[in-house]
């Protein structure tokens, strides 16, 4: 009897281990994907189909060490544009990222993607994530 | 019947004249001789990234691929320029193949923006002139390219198709590509070996 409650037990532990993992990753999925689309119709004629960026004009995304440093900036800088110096992968690049219309959650699945995309690997970027991050930087 | 038009297709391919055309009736050793004039690139007087002059004269004997962009272009251009470089790769160092890309905003996009744009893209020679000139001339002859282009809109942007028209020897239209896509790009770079073995007709008189 004792042995049937531990093994109940532990089998609802394991469902909801799953399920809560599926959640995480249900959730990963649908803004991976829709950041996808996201990409293709924002920034990819600029940054490329794979992240590449175009020689010394546009910068790439594929400096993994440059996105989790700036983690949190990553939002206002789409939002916002970009202007100035940046260093990504030991080239200076200079110009203009313009900026952007798009809505919070909008901004938080196009960053999933990127960021775990083009060998990037930083999980899920949340729209409440981005919403707190577009309150702390301007 | 129409079938009969249709010719066996050995594989050699020849490319198409496109632009309009007009039959053109001489007498030539007392014999009347009908030609047909195509479409060709007016002349034109620019200035590359060198600051050197370049007309229609520097392209003579060459086959070219001509676009239109400006370097602070949001949009297109970059794409554009990404699939360009790949044409440019393949035939840089092919005498008699030159790339041009007319800028549509001169205002902005003096000598050395252009030279700088240039360099940060990776493109040196002679083989690809990113051009300047007066900004009229520019929307005029991209007319005769087939291309569309328009003024800023409230905006602050251009409006101007992605095309890259491939121009012949004798100045005629052979091809139009979107420059925004990798494989009409390759069909591009196909074409422009097919032309190169094109033989030369004798120029119509």
């Amino acid at each position: 009897m004792k042995l049937k409650i531990i093994f109940g037990i532990s089998l609802l532990l394991a469902v909801l281990i799953v399920s809560c993992q599926n959640e995480e990753q249900l959730e990963f999925t649908h803004y991976y994907s829709s950041g996808k689309l996201t990409y293709q119709t924002k920034c990819q004629n600029c940054h490329g189909a794979n992240g590449e960026g175009l020689q010394g004009l546009i910068p790439p995304l594929t400096d993994s060490a440059y996105l989790k440093l700036n983690k949190a900036t990553l939002a206002c800088s789409i939002k916002h544009g970009l202007k100035g110096k940046l260093t990504i992968l030991n080239h200076s690049f200079e110009g203009e990222m313009p900026a952007s219309d798009l809505a919070p959650v909008e901004i938080a699945s196009v960053l999933t993607y990127i960021t775990n995309s083009f060998s990037n690997k930083l999980g899920t970027i949340t729209s409440q994530q981005v919403e707190t991050d577009l309150a702390k930087w301007k | 019947m129409f079938w009969s038009a249709c010719k066996f297709n050995n594989g050699n391919k020849v490319l198409p004249i496109y632009g309009s055309r007009e039959a053109v009736t001489k007498v030539v050793n007392g014999q009347k001789v009908t030609d047909t004039v195509y479409q060709t690139i007016p002349a034109f007087s620019y200035i590359n990234q060198y600051g050197d002059s370049i007309t229609n004269k520097n392209l003579d004997g060459n086959i070219y691929v001509a676009d239109f962009f400006f370097t602070t272009c949001p949009s297109i251009c970059p794409v554009m320029h990404r699939n360009m470089l790949t044409v440019f790769k393949a035939f840089k160092d092919t005498t008699g193949v030159k790339i041009i890309s007319y800028t549509i905003d001169p205002g902005h996009d003096s000598v050395p923006v252009l030279k700088k744009y240039a360099d940060k893209l990776g493109i040196s020679g002679n083989s690809w002139w990113l051009l300047q000139g007066h900004k009229n001339e520019t929307y005029q002859i991209a007319k005769s390219y087939l291309v569309s282009v328009q003024e800023k809109n409230g905006q602050g942007e251009y409006i101007h198709d992605g095309y890259f028209i491939l121009i012949d020897k004798q100045k005629r239209i052979r091809g139009t590509y979107d420059g925004t896509k990798p494989e009409d790009v390759n069909n591009l770079i196909a074409d422009i070996k097919v032309l190169r073995a094109e033989p030369v007709a004798p120029a119509a008189k």
